[in-house]
């Protein structure tokens, strides 16, 4: 990073990540269904001055286990529509980045092109867009188009859940890919409102995408005319190679999830490595790390609120993402620690958001800032400005 | 002594400007067409002009004439549920309904996605269901055109009950949220569904818990014998275009008609044709105003453009101020518009018609054009229009109308401060919000009674 400052960004689900958050004192297990929790919430997290707040969805509902829907009925059921989320906080808030996980399995690329465009206008050029795909084998059925393989894709050693992960995520790139072209489909200055020729736009500025692949052919252009941003900002998680280079071919962002300090460079390299497999051209990943962070004012007494969710949910909660529990100042230490190995962000995920959201935007944020680590404001702009990215022409663009 | 019935209320939506020559982009007043303040102006108008709903058209591929992107109208516009979910956070009261398209969503996605705007707005959710057949609209969609012209009722009719079956998989009272007991939900795994018909087969587990209204609002579009069959079945509402009292009456009667067979009253479902006004500040005022926004509707290129499309043939030669063709049109089956529906069934009657008007009046093409499409709904005073509008709606020519401004953002606000008071003091229309949902501010029943859609002549 340019000026030697770190991103800061939360992701929000539910009452938080731990599965037992909701029965926390802090909590408001009954509103997760109402706008005003998300407003509050977004609007904090604006507080803290934070890049953007993504929030969290998946195709089909919760559930404990991969391959099934289970019967739990001590856990958080139900989310509303994440997009549709980020809209309606969008008006309430005025400068942090809103980024909705949108799944690409089984939904129209065209919809999810008009959706995000939209989430830019009503925000002001603040979206972005966390594609996910939608693999668990009970998602077919909901929409019953197709089959869906009947396997773990993240079985590593299984040869037909490898093809499937490879299938998914390679339907996930061509969604991305037409997403992408329907958002430069129309020129800047497309619309030209020429009253004496009667023409409100420059036809010789829209652009048929027609793109074909396997999954689908879509033809253009969008109904949605060129979004603030041009580009909003795509960020995708990622684990393992193939969604590596998923995000190497199609993101802006990636987010990584480091086991400890010492896992740091090894997730880098992987993400330098699928850089490279892919060929990718342009500004490099700006690469996050994912981190479950449980925050008091003593490392004990984090620890135990820690211990005192996992014995509620009656068994240790071991997330993707390393678990983070201590004070503000440890988890200062660690962020600057792993920054220094060349993350650029980071992105938090509340153990239990009312009680730890809060204390990343009251205690951590001024302690980053006190480090000369963090903004002391926001700047105005888009959100690409605020992470550095330049806005792009459309790729159709005719050159000057 | 007899009880005097109450007067019959009007409803009233506020639909932004849509995506044809309606709108008008050349005045100096004309605003953005896709900024978010635009759409903010007219639902703020809307609410305070205790409006019942704001309403959003849809359109899913640019329409296209003689094989090119049409250009002559306003175009580029947000998604629908998007820009709704948005329009939530700075409304409290308005309804809000958008048109979505039958063919080119899935129930599961759609239904989860009003659900959420349902709950986003406290139960203001509405949805104006469409469908669509044509292959040039599938070439965006990964389906492609794979639906018959024909099924495209029983495609809506099941869409409109798989996402009745969806809103209605999670119990009231599913959410118990109790921390001491560690019990969130009452029953695992909550929002079970399961449905096979001719066009979906789909089970699982829905994923919102009930919304406000339990079932958002359902507007139907469909004008035809099978699309007025399924809203007399299904819907709450239709989005009718007969906005004249002759037509509108006939229609009220014959759509009222076809209730009873589903088990329902005639008040559950309302009748709102869209409709345009012009506002003058005497009579003879209003109808120049109206003939001045229907010559800017009216362009010269936008007139040689609908005639080509009664003619089927290119007319980029011919000059708008001069008179009509004398080359018949073109009646071969491929049409030189795509993206739209053709308006005039027998198009050599229609030249015909129309060269003998010319001809008898003297009229240039753009004149013509201007004379035979598109007159305002309601032109007048505020007096004359309230009255007009009262009027329509007392002697059952419909419930209400769908105002459609000719001008973004601003072309309600003249309707609002002049013509709802009026409204209001002949007791037709609400002073202040009384009722939260959308569904109490139409009267809809909450317990919705629905049927499944007969054939025509069948009885349930």
């Amino acid at each position: 990073m340019s000026d030697g400052l770190l991103h800061l960004a939360v992701s929000l689900d539910g009452a938080g990540y731990h599965p037992a958050a909701w029965r926390d004192p802090s909590a408001r297990p009954e509103e997760l269904f109402t706008a005003g929790y998300w407003a509050d919430l977004t609007r904090t997290a604006e507080r803290g001055l934070l890049d953007f707040v993504s929030f969290d969805d998946a195709f089909g509902i919760q559930s404990s286990s991969h391959l099934a829907v289970d019967d739990r009925t001590d856990q958080v059921r139900g989310r509303l529509d994440a997009t549709l989320v980020a809209a309606r906080v969008a008006p309430v808030t005025t400068s942090i980045g809103l980024v909705p996980v949108a799944t690409t399995t089984y939904p129209e690329p065209f919809h999810l092109a008009s959706a995000i465009a939209t989430l830019d206008y009503v925000s002001a050029g603040r979206a972005g867009w966390q594609p996910r795909v939608g693999a668990r084998p009970s998602d077919a059925a909901l929409v019953g188009v197709r089959a869906a393989p009947d396997v773990d894709i993240r079985l590593a050693g299984d040869p037909a859940a490898q093809q499937a992960a490879s299938d998914f995520f390679a339907e996930a790139a061509d969604t991305v890919e037409v997403v992408r072209r329907l958002w430069d489909s129309w020129e800047d200055d497309a619309i030209i409102k020429d009253v004496p020729t009667g023409r409100f736009i420059d036809r010789e500025r829209l652009h048929y995408i027609d793109f074909t692949g396997r999954f689908f052919s879509v033809k253009g252009p969008s109904i949605v005319s060129r979004p603030p941003q041009g580009q909003p900002v795509v960020a995708a998680l990622a684990h393992s190679r193939v969604p590596y280079e998923f995000a190497a071919t199609s993101a802006d962002v990636v987010f990584v999830t480091p086991s400890g300090t010492s896992d740091v460079g090894r997730r880098l390299d992987d993400v330098t490595r699928a850089e490279k497999a892919v060929g990718r051209t342009g500004a490099p990943l700006l690469r996050f790390a994912d981190l479950v962070v449980y925050l008091a004012d003593t490392a004990g007494e984090a620890l135990a609120r820690k211990a005192d969710l996992d014995d509620l949910a009656g068994a240790e909660h071991v997330s993707d993402a390393a678990t983070f529990a201590g004070t503000v100042d440890e988890l200062a230490d660690q962020i600057v620690a792993w920054r220094d190995h060349g993350l650029d962000g980071f992105r938090l995920r509340p153990g239990v958001i009312l009680h730890d959201l809060v204390a990343i935007v009251d205690d951590l944020v001024p302690e980053l800032q006190r480090r000369g680590v963090f903004r002391p404001a926001y700047a105005p702009g888009s959100l690409r400005d605020r992470l550095g990215l330049p806005r792009p022409p459309s790729r159709y663009a005719r050159s000057a | 002594m007899t009880l005097s019935k109450p007067r019959k209320q009007v409803i009233l939506g506020a639909h932004f400007p849509g995506v044809n020559n309606t709108t008008v982009w050349s005045d100096p007043a004309s605003g953005s067409q896709v900024d978010f303040d635009s759409f903010v102006h007219l639902a703020e108008s809307a609410e305070r002009g205790k409006f019942d709903f704001f309403f959003l058209a849809e359109g899913l591929r640019l329409r296209e004439q003689r094989g090119r992107i049409h250009d002559l109208d306003v175009v580029g516009r947000p998604d629908t549920l998007a820009v709704l979910s948005a329009l939530a956070a700075v409304t409290t009261h308005l309804g809000l309904i958008g048109t979505l398209n039958a063919t080119y969503h899935e129930p599961y996605e759609l239904a989860r996605q009003l659900a959420t705007l349902d709950h986003l707005s406290d139960g203001r959710a509405g949805w104006n269901v469409v469908t669509s057949s044509d292959a040039f609209t599938g070439e965006n969609f990964r389906r492609g055109g794979f639906l018959d012209y024909a099924d495209r009722y029983v495609r809506a009719g099941e869409f409109v009950r798989v996402a009745r079956e969806l809103w209605d998989s999670w119990a009231e009272d599913e959410i118990v949220a109790d921390r001491d007991r560690g019990r969130f939900v009452r029953s695992g795994p909550p929002g079970a569904f399961a449905f096979r018909g001719a066009q979906f087969d789909v089970r699982g587990h829905f994923t919102v818990p009930r919304s406000p209204q339990r079932f958002p609002v359902v507007l139907q579009a469909g004008d035809s014998d099978g699309g007025r069959e399924l809203a007399a079945a299904t819907a709450d509402g239709i989005f009718s275009r007969h906005s004249r009292p002759a037509d509108g009456q006939a229609f009220f009667a014959d759509v009222k008609s076809r209730l009873v067979k589903y088990g329902r009253s005639r008040d559950e479902l309302k009748i709102l044709p869209a409709a345009t006004f012009v506002l003058g500040d005497t009579p003879d005022d209003a109808v120049e105003r109206a003939h001045s926004i229907r010559r800017q509707q009216v362009s010269p290129q936008t007139a040689i453009l609908l005639l080509e499309q009664v003619w089927n043939r290119d007319l980029s030669s011919y000059d708008a101020d001069g008179p009509l063709p004398d080359v018949d049109p073109d009646v071969s089956p491929t049409s030189i518009i795509q993206g739209r529906a053709r308006m005039w069934p027998d198009p050599l009657k229609t030249a015909a018609e129309w060269r003998q008007r010319a001809e008898a009046k003297g009229l240039s093409i753009r004149e013509l054009v201007i004379e035979v499409t598109g007159r305002q709904s309601f032109i007048g005073t505020p007096a004359q229009v309230a009255d007009a509008i009262d009027e329509f709606v007392q002697t059952d020519c419909a419930d209400g109308v769908i105002l459609v401004p000719h001008l973004t953002p601003a072309g309600l606000d003249d309707f609002v401060e002049r013509v709802v008071p009026l409204l209001q003091e002949r007791g037709s229309f609400r002073t202040e919000y009384e009722t939260t949902t959308l569904r109490e501010h139409l009267d809809l029943p909450s317990t919705a009674r629905y049927g499944t859609i007969q054939p025509t002549g069948a009885t349930a």
